[in-house]
């Protein structure tokens, strides 16, 4: 029977040690090549890149899903020793992280030229690779369109208690408060989130607001645009009974945040990293965002965005340079405020 | 006869404890890291307030009711003439086999406005007590029914024997109950995400999603195992001296039923409500998505299946694995040394499984980066977060397994060590399958370890539930529930026929 307990202890140690034998112990089910993606994108929208992208160069892609604010603590965190290759998020404040950690290698320039300057921090350390815009969703039946705020910065105005919500822990809605860090400065922001902590119901991320809007709990709420679009193209089950207000008018509330891809410094696949950058900011990757499921709005190689949306060059957003966005100082404040 | 044990189990079993004491070092660490200043203004902020009474009143308000509800099912079933007796035994337990995360996520799609305390008691004690039930209804089967028969003689009512005779025999089993119970309300956070109830474990979580290992999820870690150990200690206090009152051990006896006459209307429509609350209403609609599911998810689903029983049965080996050597020692030379290490193997298992995590991502980051986001690390995690789960089961089975057999094949001259084992791991069989059931059974269902330590690619049922359930994916999260509930019922099915086996 000491033949059972040696059996048990072998099929143990060759459950652990199947990922250890080979030299990358950290991948399942792919070899020691496959490029490792943390990926803070909609994990259908980065499934739908990989695909494609495996399809034309037969280079291997695994992704590690997780949140923007998550993940580039954890790159910061693992420093060096990093499994990953390729950085992928939804906001600006995250790859900032990253890039101030100098983990990042430049960005390829012939990359970068894809991408038009206003949409890629001055550095060229990462580059954009998609954008959003922050809206005010609304229940036509609780808000009338006369009651709509001109500005984000109205929501903190006790006239709106029990009236709106959001999601501050998640990045999303962190990035739409570093803009108004960026333009309105410390103190305004930190009134505003107590504004919004006395007058806003938290919910858990953008989706489940939108639905709590749809379901008529709360009046308004604070998401970006595509949740929407997305969920209004699968027949609206979530959106039905909402509309959209953009603040526009240059509002922090009308922020337009750009979703960055970043090569890192430890990679040991540089070369095929860098190839993964080129083709997301490409025609190829551009096209899967504007045409696929995402409805983000593309920012590389020309790709117009999908139907119905507004260009966005209509939208009349803040102009910020993206590298400029603090997402540390945001979370303490967030946390000073007690949303945390 | 009693000997001392050899030096080489001893060595083994420090070993083993230093190993599982790792997250407790972490979180002493990480305090003393923080800094008295940092962590008096990470501590001392409403919003921690605001954490420590939904923590604090989750469990004075939950532990209580799951004891009631758990108890007053299990001698409904057990001691009274309640029709359909069986069925309602069976249907008590079955909540056992919905994660209280699925639960949860089936209620708020019935009634998205559920939320807050109130909502997280619903699901949670709705979730839990089967977790007392079991035990309870364990120990009034071997109850001996001569103390309730000479109550009845003396002229007491059936309410009275039940409150004054019946329940304070049933201590240990309220206590063990009550004490996981209150470990899981502490611990859980997939149930209490869905509808917006915010714990420390929760806030842990969210800490972690926007600071990974930073001070803020360290400072709020150090409460949480500070209240764990609170909750240790009342349990330990508590059963010290009920050890004393305990009275009697299994009688061959049956009891005689108690009748409810014109009450058992009310009992039936009581406890029917209580399971149509704890599965049906959940279940509903998670099974009424499923067939709106896109075929093309079942080829991942399959992969998460693939992945889910590979983890768990790595997880279950190596507790299996970790716990025999304590379990021996507990059994074989019980001393004062031995109780002091089964408590170090205790610890670290009463915290909630996101700290565990976040001290195996430190340790492996700066000790052994080798084995960072492997499927050691995860396997690690397992072990001591479900330790005493095979822990317990192994010591119940090792004494019974009587130690003469082994002298004899000591005498016989085998080695001490090697005798023990070709003879006693046979006749431990069921009880090592049990172990491993149980561990089995928790991996499985484990959400926040997995996601922070898995190897990169690693998809299990559970997170592929989240991940889908978070985006409010219905059709494409309920396949990845029912999967886990499917998976679940052996394992309960075999914890429910021990309560029988044991005293029949």
């Amino acid at each position: 029977m000491t033949a059972t307990l040696a059996a048990a202890l072998l099929l143990l140690s060759s459950c652990t040690g199947v990922t250890n034998s080979d030299d990358d112990g950290a991948v399942e089910g792919a070899s020691a090549e496959a490029l490792v993606v943390y990926n803070a994108q909609h994990e259908k929208l980065a499934e739908e890149w990989v695909e494609e992208f495996t399809a034309q160069t037969g280079i291997e892609v695994v992704l590690r899903n997780g949140g923007d604010s998550e993940l580039s603590n954890q790159l910061v965190a693992e420093g060096d020793a990093s499994r990953a290759d390729v950085f992928l998020t939804e906001n600006s404040p995250a790859m900032s992280l990253v890039e101030n950690a100098g983990l990042f290698a430049p960005v390829d320039p012939a990359t970068l030229d894809l991408v038009p300057e206003k949409y890629r921090p001055a550095s060229g350390m990462w580059t954009g690779i998609a954008a959003r815009s922050a809206v005010f969703v609304y229940n036509p039946e609780l808000l009338d369109e006369s009651e709509l705020p001109s500005s984000i910065l109205d929501l903190q105005s006790p006239s709106w208690k029990g009236k709106w919500g959001g999601a501050p822990s998640g990045a999303d809605f962190q990035a739409i408060i570093s803009a108004i860090l960026e333009t309105q400065g410390p103190e305004a922001t930190a009134e505003w989130l107590t504004g919004m902590k006395d007058n806003a119901t938290v919910y858990r991320n953008n989706i489940v607001t939108m639905k709590a809007v749809n379901a008529g709990e709360v009046a308004g709420g604070i998401i970006y645009h595509y949740y929407w679009f997305r969920d209004s193209d699968s027949g609206g089950e979530n959106s039905g009974n909402t509309k959209l207000h953009y603040f526009g008018d240059q509002d922090p509330g009308a922020f337009v945040s750009i979703s960055g891809g970043g090569v890192l410094k430890s990679s040991k696949n540089s070369v095929k990293a860098q190839q993964f950058l080129a083709f997301l900011a490409g025609v190829s990757g551009q096209t899967i965002l504007g045409e696929g499921y995402s409805f983000e709005y593309p920012v590389g190689g020309d790709v117009p965005a999908k139907d119905p949306l507004p260009t966005l060059d209509s939208l009349n957003a803040p102009v910020i340079d993206p590298s400029k966005l603090n997402g540390p100082e945001v979370i303490d404040l967030i946390m000073q405020v007690g949303l945390l | 006869m009693t000997t001392s044990p050899s030096r080489a189990l001893l060595i083994i079993v420090v070993v083993l404890v230093v190993g599982m004491l790792v997250p407790v070092g972490y979180v002493i660490e990480a305090t003393a890291r923080i800094g008295v200043s940092e962590l008096a203004a990470l501590l001392l902020r409403d919003r921690v307030g605001e954490l420590l009474s939904n923590t604090v009143l989750i469990l004075l308000l939950g532990v209580p009711i799951t004891i009631v509800l758990g108890v007053g099912s299990a001698w409904l079933v057990e001691r009274t003439d309640l029709p359909g007796r069986r069925f309602f035994s069976i249907v008590s337990v079955a909540p056992l086999a919905i994660p209280a995360f699925v639960s949860s996520y089936g209620w708020a799609s019935v009634f998205p406005s559920i939320q807050g305390l109130g909502g997280g008691l619903l699901v949670a004690t709705l979730a839990y007590y089967p977790l007392v039930y079991l035990p309870a209804l364990a120990t009034l089967r071997g109850l001996n029914p001569s103390l309730e028969e000479s109550a009845r003689s003396l002229g007491l009512r059936e309410g009275a024997i039940l409150l004054r005779v019946v329940i304070p025999q049933l201590r240990l089993a309220i206590l063990g109950g009550g004490l996981i119970v209150a470990l899981h309300l502490l611990a859980e956070y997939g149930a209490f995400a869905f509808i917006r109830f915010d714990t420390f474990t929760t806030a842990i979580v969210v800490a972690y999603q926007t600071t990974f290992a930073g001070p803020s999820a360290a400072s709020l870690g150090i409460v949480l195992a500070l209240l764990s150990v609170i909750v240790l200690g009342i349990e330990a206090t508590a059963r010290g001296r009920a050890r004393y009152a305990y009275v009697g051990s299994a009688s061959p006896r049956p009891a005689e039923l108690v009748k409810l006459g014109k009450l058992a209307p009310l009992a039936i429509f009581a406890l029917a409500v209580i399971g149509t609350l704890a599965t049906v209403v959940p279940m509903t609609n998670v099974i009424r998505w499923s067939f709106a599911t896109n075929p093309e998810l079942l080829n991942d689903l399959w992969r998460a299946l693939v992945d889910t029983s590979l983890l768990s049965l790595s997880g279950a080996l190596g507790a299996i694995v970790v716990a025999l050597p304590v379990a021996w020692l507990a059994t074989r030379h019980p001393s004062r040394l031995s109780r002091v290490l089964e408590g170090g193997y205790s610890i670290a298992s009463s915290l909630p499984a996101i700290i565990v995590a976040l001290a195996l991502v430190t340790v492996t980051l700066n000790v052994a980066p080798g084995l960072y986001q492997t499927t050691a690390t995860v396997t690690a995690a397992y072990i001591i977060i479900f330790l005493p789960r095979a822990l317990v089961t192994l010591r119940a089975g090792l004494a019974q397994v009587p130690e003469s057999l082994e002298e004899a094949a000591q005498a016989l001259g085998k080695p001490p060590l090697l005798a023990r084992m070709r003879v006693t791991i046979p006749l431990l069989f069921p009880a090592i399958a049990a172990a491993g059931a149980l561990v089995a059974l928790g991996a499985a269902n484990e959400l926040t370890a997995t996601l922070l330590l898995a190897p990169t690619g690693t998809r299990t049922l559970a997170t592929q539930f989240w991940s889908a359930a978070s985006s409010v994916d219905y059709p494409g999260a309920a396949p990845y529930a029912i999967s886990l509930v499917l998976l679940s019922i052996p394992a309960v099915a075999l914890l429910f026929a021990q309560t029988r086996g044991k005293t029949r």
